[in-house]
């Protein structure tokens, strides 16, 4: 990773955009920590409505854990999920990722952001319906810059059998482990889960559970992921329960347990 | 091949029976395009090369007798380039079997050899041999209506005596591509062109040494006019008629009409068409790709960029598009041949000259492309400017409220399922009006495109049977004295008879001139009745003039004002007359007058150039034998045999071109109801699925998806009716046929027609995804919400 700020975004005026800079520099965050946002502000509107999702929050992450959010539907953990994928930007407040300003970052930023680091996971798949399990993580592998093999990553989740079917064809824990394949294949710095159980039955959400435990530790990828299962998150290093649209509370579990020793 | 591409190709397979009825819109505004602008090229085309090749002569005079020195004198007038000169007779022809008279249009042949101007296409045979005086050549469409060929004999009348003449050739003439004795009615049964010794033809007329017609091309940069008024001026003491530029030929009229109103559906038709089918096009490829609006948000998810997004739907859209263009070239091709070769029914070119010029196929492509790339664009930004994370959900529930039924507190009429359907039609307002605007342009391009049969009948009714009553017209060769009408009148069979006198005149009025002829009826005429646009009876004023409305707004005179009128006879009068009042003709230009206050005005006694007639039909035979021994008749129309030809070959034009455009405009209401429908159906598959665990039926689940189309197509159709009047208004206003006036007369079976297609589109449509509906998989739909 260059030290320079490829990805910052000069398009407002010069003024600000100094003013930003050094912010950053002050503000960058420390070799351990990958995710760093200050006072972030998210609104909708929703017709005449203003809908707060996040109100000033704040919050770190740092290199390779696995973190847990926690929180009930509506507190804002997809919004901040979203965020920190680069899949939205914040009304107001800062968010970094590394040195990426991703509060700032234009869509064509975002994009190479995404591209480049993030591996996302959806609670309904999303898989490409009209593509086989092969060709869906393909869909990854052809444009990132250094990914595995689609088998290599299929291979990780355990569906190296079920290369050739169509999504149609798998259950439904299959399919989140292809997206998880989907996800991986690209070696992607975070993991960004959002619900990934939420569809599915004891049994086959802990199969994938395994599979996102797994790779955090043999890859080393941070890891973030939603539920609002709070039995998930014994397995994390850290637990952030959300409420309200901001962090209620931050705990380090002393004792991590691993996904067959969850029950819920 | 890379993913993404492979997802277009599995794509563009799983939808191939959509795919398929876009690509149909795009056909048919394409193939419309291509088919009626080719046409009016090719038409044009094909007059250009064939007067060029024929060395068409641009000025015409006819004149009662000239010596042959004066063609020199014409040669040496400033601006005349080339100059022929002939003699022409009209005569009557006896065919063994064919009671009504038929006409003959004799033409001299100089030494048996092409004429230098309007030159002579042989199309079969041979010119005639010098020195056989009996050998003659016959025009193609004569020869055709009547079955000659070479070989065959035919009997005709020169100045009373009967000659045997020997057909050796068939040919075709740049002066009557269209043949009629001037009417607007092709008359090739009526009416033969030939071609003879001029030698022999000038003996039997008394004009040996002499010519009666002239033809002449220009100088380049000669003035038509100027040279006009020097022939006149020179031919005047040989009983000139004036001379005209080809714009007063017949054949070159009638056929620029025709070209005329060919540029017209040319330009108007195929715009409105394909004006339709790139709108139903867009609205049917937006709605296509915003079904893939969680498929998209993934993509771009996972890193894609906007642009590669785009791209890809950019080729799904293109690959549909590409079809219907290559669809629509070749039928346009087939369609645009099979209509030039129709002109050929009553226009006779010695080759169908087809041609598509690549700018007219370069244009209906870059329209079809540009709807088919905004469509996609468009739809893919709305999407992508969505948050990728909220377009990948599931679309949050649409937010329904109380209908308006409901809110009148008339809900508890309706049932559950009906409420469904109003609800979701009222919450997708505009989805369901551009739906139904769609429907309603196919029903609208229907009528446009039929109700020209209608417009046709009651042109025939208008003009042949309430203001033209007589069966038959006789016209003399010279204006004869009133007492003809009695000798007619005693003819066999005859019933009623009634005189006319028709002067050829120039019409003058400030800078305005217009070339037609007056027209004298007996104050209480019975055979022929001038009518107003309401179709009352205009009585003929005592003195004055009446004007048909176009004919006055040609002159720009309105009653009251002055004319003159300069007689193109052989007395070249020149009188100033009021126009007294304007008529509604639907077809000609013309001037009438009470005849007592014609002749007045032309200084002439009691005569009379034609008499109009009832016939008794069971002794149609011996009046026609009789007529054709009187040789004072020069020719006789008799309107059902007029009437019949113009059926046989514009019944068939408007056949094909109906069928054509209700071929097209159905292929587009499949395309819009069928995609509704489909795309209804990938919507709500989930919901009707639901459904169906919950209990429903089959065809309460197609209820609810039909209803909707069923809502949609009951608003479209009287929507389309109306839109089609309205069309076919604008059509018609923008034809500018000088000489006739198609009225917007649509009957109710056009308008029961337009309907009955399109239900049976909608049927038709329904009908497949209904079989969709039956075959929905209940577990795999509720299991993956996409």
């Amino acid at each position: 990773m260059t030290f320079l700020p490829r990805s910052l975004n000069f398009q407002n005026s010069e003024i600000l955009t100094i003013f930003e800079y050094k912010k950053s520099m002050h503000m960058k965050p420390s070799p351990l920590t990958v995710f760093v946002a200050r006072g972030l502000t998210k609104t909708y509107h929703m017709g005449e409505v203003e809908v707060p999702a996040l109100r000033a929050l704040d919050i770190e992450i740092y290199q390779g854990e696995f973190v847990v959010l926690l929180g009930p539907s509506g507190s804002g953990k997809s919004t901040l999920l979203n965020i920190l994928g680069g899949l939205d930007t914040p009304t107001s407040g800062e968010a970094f990722w590394r040195d990426h300003n991703l509060a700032t970052s234009d869509e064509r930023a975002l994009t190479a952001y995404r591209r480049d680091h993030v591996g996302f996971v959806f609670q309904f798949y999303n898989l490409i319906s009209s593509l086989t399990v092969r060709e869906n993580v393909a869909l990854v592998t052809e444009i990132a810059p250094q990914p595995m093999t689609p088998e290599e990553a299929l291979k990780r989740v355990g569906l190296e059998h079920r290369m050739d079917h169509f999504p149609s064809q798998l259950s439904g824990g299959e399919q989140q482990r292809v997206a998880i394949a989907r996800a991986i294949a690209k070696r992607p710095d975070v993991l960004l889960c959002d619900e990934p159980t939420g569809a599915l039955d004891y049994e086959t959400g802990k199969v994938v559970l395994e599979v996102i435990a797994r790779i955090n530790q043999e890859l080393g990828t941070t890891a973030v992921v939603i539920t609002h299962n709070a039995s998930i998150s014994g397995m994390a290093d850290r637990v952030m329960r959300m409420a309200d649209g901001h962090i209620a509370s931050v705990e380090t579990n002393p004792h991590k347990l691993t996904p067959a020793e969850l029950s819920w | 091949m890379k993913a993404l591409d492979r997802k277009l190709m599995r794509d563009l397979w799983q939808m191939r029976s959509q795919a398929f009825t876009i690509a149909l819109v795009v056909a048919s505004g394409i193939g419309s395009f291509i088919a009626l602008l080719s046409t009016y090229d090719s038409l044009q085309w094909s007059r250009q090369s064939y007067y060029e090749n024929a060395r068409f002569a641009q000025v015409f005079a006819d004149v009662k007798r000239a010596p042959r020195p004066v063609e020199r004198q014409i040669v040496e007038l400033p601006g005349v380039s080339a100059v022929e000169t002939t003699v022409v007779q009209d005569v009557t022809l006896d065919i063994p079997g064919v009671a009504e008279p038929v006409i003959g249009r004799m033409i001299g042949l100089e030494s048996s050899r092409q004429p230098s101007l309007n030159r002579l296409f042989l199309r079969q045979g041979r010119l005639p041999e010098d020195g056989k005086r009996n050998e003659a050549l016959v025009s193609e469409g004569f020869s055709k209506a009547r079955g000659l060929k070479p070989g065959d004999h035919i009997a005709a009348l020169l100045n009373g005596k009967r000659e045997e003449l020997e057909i050796v050739g068939i040919v075709l003439s740049p002066e009557y591509i269209f043949a009629s004795r001037g009417g607007e009615i092709p008359d090739d049964k009526g009416f033969g062109v030939f071609w003879m010794e001029r030698e022999r033809l000038a003996s039997a007329f008394d004009m040996e040494g002499a010519f009666n017609r002239v033809s002449l091309t220009l100088a380049p940069g000669a003035s038509e006019a100027t040279v006009i008024d020097a022939l006149d001026h020179l031919l005047e003491p040989y009983g000139s008629l004036s001379a005209y530029g080809r714009k007063d030929q017949n054949s070159h009229r009638i056929l620029s009409q025709e070209i005329d109103q060919q540029k017209t559906m040319a330009t108007v038709f195929p715009t409105i068409f394909l004006g339709v089918a790139a709108f139903l096009l867009n609205v049917v490829l937006a709605r296509q790709v915003a079904t893939q609006r969680d498929q998209i948000a993934a993509l771009k998810a996972l890193g894609y960029s906007d642009f590669a997004i785009a791209a890809h739907y950019l080729k799904l859209v293109l690959a549909i598009v590409f079809a219907g263009i290559v669809l629509g070239f070749a039928i346009g091709a087939w369609m645009g041949y099979e209509m030039t070769a129709m002109y050929t029914l009553f226009f006779h070119f010695p080759h169908l000259t087809y041609r598509i010029q690549p700018w007219i196929a370069l244009v209906a492509t870059g329209i079809s492309l540009a709807a088919a790339v905004g469509a996609a664009l468009g739809t893919v930004r709305s999407i992508l400017s969505l948050a990728p994370a909220e377009a990948m959900r599931p679309p949050a529930p649409t937010r329904y409220r109380r209908m308006l039924l409901e809110r009148f507190g008339l809900a508890h009429l309706l049932s559950p399922q009906a409420r469904m359907v109003i609800r979701t039609l009222e919450r997708r307002l505009l989805r369901t009006l551009l739906t139904t605007f769609g429907i309603a342009c196919s029903v609208a391009i229907i009528v446009s495109g039929t109700f020209w049969r209608d417009s046709v009948n009651y042109l025939i009714d208008v003009q042949f049977y309430m203001a033209d009553r007589g069966d038959v017209n006789v016209m003399f060769v010279n204006p004869v004295a009133r007492s003809a009408l009695n000798e007619i009148g005693r003819l066999p069979g005859v019933l009623s008879t009634e005189e006319m006198r028709s002067v050829p005149v120039r019409l003058r009025a400030g800078h305005h001139s217009y070339r037609t002829a007056v027209s004298g009826y007996p104050p209480d005429a019975q055979l022929r009745q001038l009518l107003d646009t309401d179709l009352h009876r205009v009585p003929l004023p005592p003195d004055g003039i009446l004007l048909s409305q176009r004919l006055a707004e040609r002159l720009a005179v309105k009653p009251g004002d002055q004319l003159i009128v300069e007689s193109l006879e052989a007395t070249r009068a020149k009188r100033e007359a009021v126009v007294a009042g304007v008529v509604n003709d639907l077809v000609g230009l013309s001037a009438y007058m009470d005849i007592t206050a014609l002749n007045r005005l032309m200084s002439e006694g009691e005569s009379i150039s034609a008499v109009a007639l009832t016939l008794d039909p069971t002794q149609a035979k011996a009046f026609y034998a009789r007529l054709k021994e009187m040789p004072l008749v020069a020719t006789v129309s008799i309107k059902e045999e007029l009437l019949r030809s113009f059926r046989e070959t514009n019944a068939r034009f408007l056949l094909f071109f109906t069928a054509i455009v209700t071929a097209f405009a159905a292929a587009i209401a499949v395309g819009v109801v069928y995609n509704s429908a489909r795309i209804a159906l990938a919507e709500r598959a989930w919901e009707l699925a639901s459904l169906r665990v919950l209990g429903f039926t089959r065809n309460e689940v197609s209820g609810l998806l039909l209803g909707e189309l069923a809502i949609e197509i009951a608003l479209a159709i009287p929507l389309g009716l109306w839109l089609g009047y309205l069309l076919s208004v604008l059509i018609v206003s923008m034809m500018t046929a000088e000489t006739i006036t198609f009225p917007v007369v649509i009957t109710s079976s056009t308008y029961v027609y337009a309907a009955l297609v399109i239900l049976a589109a909608g049927v038709v449509s329904s009908l497949i995804v209904r079989n969709r509906v039956d075959r929905l998989d209940l577990v795999a739909v509720l299991k993956t919400r996409e």
